[in-house]
């Protein structure tokens, strides 16, 4: 306790709060450009840390590193692009919210969601560090399949209108995740012959392909539409208000959906882009009106935007435990570590106790300064998108979306890609065919084949002639399985209950 | 009159946009392409180097990433860049020999990446958990004999140094390690310490770095390492298997030798500096110096034999 007092102490430096503040305003700005993803962020920064001490350099990183994530809901809720991949479901509500006239309340709602998610990943990366991390040791492959296999079903919910649709994205998704170097094997597959394949596509285009062009076209086709109603809620301070009370009048949505953002993090490998999805899910399947959303419920806001910041913390977990990057931006933290002299793992608790706990505890700072820039940026972030006239805003996203799109890997290949996916999502968007599910294939797909791949190898010490039973053998599995099986028929269980309920109305009638 | 300004205008602009001349390179920044994830060991080396590159060149060193294919997206990119010595990117053995050999378009051919240098090496290093039944190097054989297959060693891709390792260490040693390729040298090492396979073959990096969760029982060396000094070589314990991961600067092909044998100049400058030494061995990376003539030898030597593992594991 008192080495977490003591470091409030070393981080509330006038020079770290000023890098603190610097990095925020880079990381809220990178992450709401759709192609400027969280990673590339942090990677960019790194370099200038060397010269700091260690405590400002990792204090500065978390902040650019949390404030990108948070970011990430700008471009989500004004434009229907997810600034990082974190940010997929906050588009679900967010953008129908601005679509209504509630852009800033939606705004708001994800300031005050991302700060308390973010505190309380903070709270259980300082709490639970040790224990969280030997537990997540306990996946290995069998696991990671299973537990991709379940993410898939999340799908059965997820897609309002047609299950067999959703299905069929979700398996667009997993082959479009397959083109490339196979995760195992090192074969290159479905490159067309083209060598610029071999990297596979990558992911952050296709997101903003599939979520961002479609919308631009639709509002191509219709130019005298105004972009979103501005101004027909009145006033920022209510919907300051009004946002507050969404988010703290629902304690069990905040606390479910930072929890399993936490959980989520912790796994190697797992980040935020699934954490999201995997809470607005389970926000969606608790709710009393589960049709509401999808239509702009402010719920489905606090609940992706809540996760993905407790990610961020949580994401340190196994990095400073047990020193496993577990995440993208998890490994060049490792890397700034070790190039600062600081090796990562237990050392960190031990040795460097002054430096990590210095670093965990600028996570509270960090949120509530966040909380704080949101809402006075918000404004005006607000008013400055809605007043550019739609026909100077197309242009500019669709500019925005090509530099955004070669930028994340200097690839004119990925930019290609956008495009196509872009023609794609606005196809099978008109066919209702649901992106989000499309998103959620691309995604767990090479999760998927990596952990049934590597766990049929990982069989053979059980028995060398059926090495597939491993992944019925072992206790997590079994939990991940009963749980895919519940998730995948949810849809039918609550149909059965609509008609009883039905029939009993009709019988009282 | 107007022409001949004309002219001399462009002439003026070709020299700005091309700075050429051999003899005073470098007069403009030099990129530093890394075709693998920020983060990597080769992120990490690079990051390292820069500062110092920068003052042995007396130019601004740019890092950036071309991630993709294991390497190849990068390398493909490196190869279709000006010869002038101002795109540079670090490159890797085995992955620029196993590639072209593998894949029927990698986008680039072995002889086309240019080596300035090979400056460093990650030996492959055989550990396994702390709490390990297998106290050496036998122990872990003779339970791969007893049950072919059930043994399982993790490493950090298929075909590289860390696969080669355990394909050729069961050829030598008569015995049937199955091999969990994983996706980069830190995806095992949650598996490693989950228990979940039996021991990795990795690089002298893990062994030194998790030296508290580890417990290493051979390392793929000539001689013993001055960081793990009780750690055996396979070649003490009977097993001829000198095998690692390399990696290097290289240079589009075309690249002139003056320009080239400048950068090398620079590197080596860079491998000299006593504390950056001293930062690489606290972390297991282990420099080596060989020039351009000397790389590309060493390469041409590799050839043949990962060429003969190559068609044995087809089979």
């Amino acid at each position: 306790m008192e080495l977490i007092l003591g470091s409030f102490g070393n981080v509330l430096t006038f020079q770290n709060l000023t890098f603190m503040f610097i990095a925020m305003t880079l990381g809220m700005v990178a992450g709401a450009l759709p192609g400027f993803s969280a990673t590339m962020a942090v990677a960019l920064l790194v370099p200038f840390t060397f010269t700091m001490s260690p405590t400002s350099g990792l204090v500065t990183i978390g902040a650019l590193y949390a404030a990108a994530i948070y970011g990430g809901s700008f471009s989500a809720i004004l434009l229907n692009t997810p600034g990082t991949p974190s940010s997929i479901g906050t588009c679900f509500d967010g953008y129908p919210m601005a679509k209504n006239g509630r852009g800033e309340e939606a705004l708001y709602t994800a300031s005050f969601a991302s700060g308390i998610g973010g505190i309380i990943g903070t709270i259980i990366l300082i709490a639970f560090a040790l224990p969280l991390a030997t537990w997540s040791l306990q996946f290995g492959p069998p696991e990671f399949f299973w537990t991709a296999i379940f993410g898939l079903t999340i799908i059965s919910s997820l897609s309002t209108k047609s299950v067999l649709k959703g299905f069929t994205a979700g398996f667009i998704g997993v082959v479009i995740g397959m083109i490339g170097l196979s995760p195992i094997g090192g074969d290159v597959r479905f490159d067309f012959g083209i060598s610029n394949l071999q990297g596979g596509v990558e992911m952050v285009s296709v997101l903003i392909g599939f979520f961002c062009i479609p919308e631009m076209l639709k509002l191509a086709s219709n130019p005298r539409q105004e972009h979103m109603k501005v101004g027909t809620i009145s006033g920022s301070r209510e919907s300051i208000v009004k946002a507050f009370w969404n988010v703290f009048a629902h304690w069990g949505n905040i606390i479910r959906s930072s929890v399993l953002g936490a959980l989520v993090g912790i796994l190697p490998g797992a980040g935020g882009n699934i954490a999201n999805l995997v809470a607005y899910n389970e926000a969606k399947r608790a709710a009393k009106d589960p049709e509401t959303f999808g239509k702009g419920n402010p719920q489905g806001v606090v609940a992706t935007e809540t996760a993905n910041n407790a990610v961020v913390e949580s994401a340190m977990v196994p990095l400073l435990a047990l020193g496993i990057p577990g995440s993208p931006p998890a490994a060049i933290i490792y890397g700034a570590l070790l190039l600062q002299g600081i090796n990562p793992g237990p050392e960190l608790f031990t040795k460097n106790a002054e430096i990590t706990y210095a670093f965990m505890t600028s996570f509270f700072v960090v949120n509530i300064f966040m909380v704080i820039i949101g809402i006075m940026a918000g404004k005006y972030i607000f008013k400055f998108v809605t007043s550019i006239p739609t026909r100077v805003l197309i242009p500019s996203i669709l500019l925005l979306t090509i530099v955004g799109s070669f930028a994340i890997r200097n690839n004119i290949m990925d930019t290609i890609l956008m495009l196509g996916s872009g023609l794609l999502g606005y196809i099978l968007n008109e066919l209702d065919f649901d992106s989000g599910a499309l998103v959620l294939g691309l995604i767990l797909g090479p999760i998927a084949e990596k952990g049934f791949v590597q766990g049929i190898i990982l069989g053979n010490q059980i028995s060398t002639e059926t090495p597939w039973i491993i992944f019925f053998t072992r206790p997590i599995c079994l939990v991940l399985i009963a749980m895919s099986l519940l998730s995948a028929c949810w849809p039918l269980f609550q149909a059965y209950r609509r008609k009883k309920k039905a029939a009993a109305a009709g019988g009282a009638a | 009159m107007l022409i001949k300004k004309l002219l001399l205008a462009l002439a003026a602009v070709s020299f700005l946009v091309a700075p050429a001349s051999a003899a005073d390179f470098p007069s403009a920044p030099v990129t530093y392409m890394i075709p693998f994830n920020a983060g990597g060991e080769s992120d990490i080396f690079a990051r390292a180097q820069q500062p110092l590159l920068e003052k042995a060149l007396g130019q601004s060193v740019v890092i950036t990433y071309l991630v993709g294919g294991g390497g190849a997206v990068g390398w493909k990119e490196l190869i279709r860049n000006k010869p002038d010595g101002y795109y540079t990117a670090g490159f890797n053995l085995p992955h620029v020999i196993l590639q072209p050999l593998q894949r029927k378009k990698a986008g680039y051919t072995t002889d086309q990446i240019k080596p300035v240098m090979l400056f460093m090496s990650t030996p492959n290093a055989l550990v396994v958990p702390k709490d390990s039944p297998y106290k050496t190097l036998d122990d872990l054989l003779k339970a791969a004999k007893e049950k072919p297959g059930s043994v399982v060693l993790g490493g950090s891709g298929s075909q590289t140094a860390n696969h080669l390792g355990v394909v050729r260490l069961n050829k030598m040693a008569g015995v049937n390690i199955s091999y969990i390729p994983g996706t980069g040298t830190g995806d095992m090492i949650s598996a490693l310490l989950g228990k979940h396979v039996n021991g990795l073959m990795t690089y002298t990096t893990v062994a030194k770095n998790y030296a508290n969760d580890v417990r290493t029982l051979a390392v793929a060396t000539p001689e013993r390492l001055a960081v793990l000094p009780d750690v055996p070589t396979f070649r003490e314990l009977g097993y001829d298997l000198l095998e690692g991961a390399y990696r290097g600067l290289a240079v589009p092909p075309g690249t002139p030798d003056d320009v080239v044998q400048k950068l090398y100049e620079a590197c080596k400058q860079v491998n000299n500096d006593p504390e950056f030494k001293q930062k690489m061995d606290n972390m297991g990376f282990f420099l080596v110096d060989m020039d351009p003539a000397e790389s590309v030898k060493f390469i041409n030597e590799l050839t043949p034999i990962y060429k003969g593992i190559l068609e044995e594991l087809k089979k």
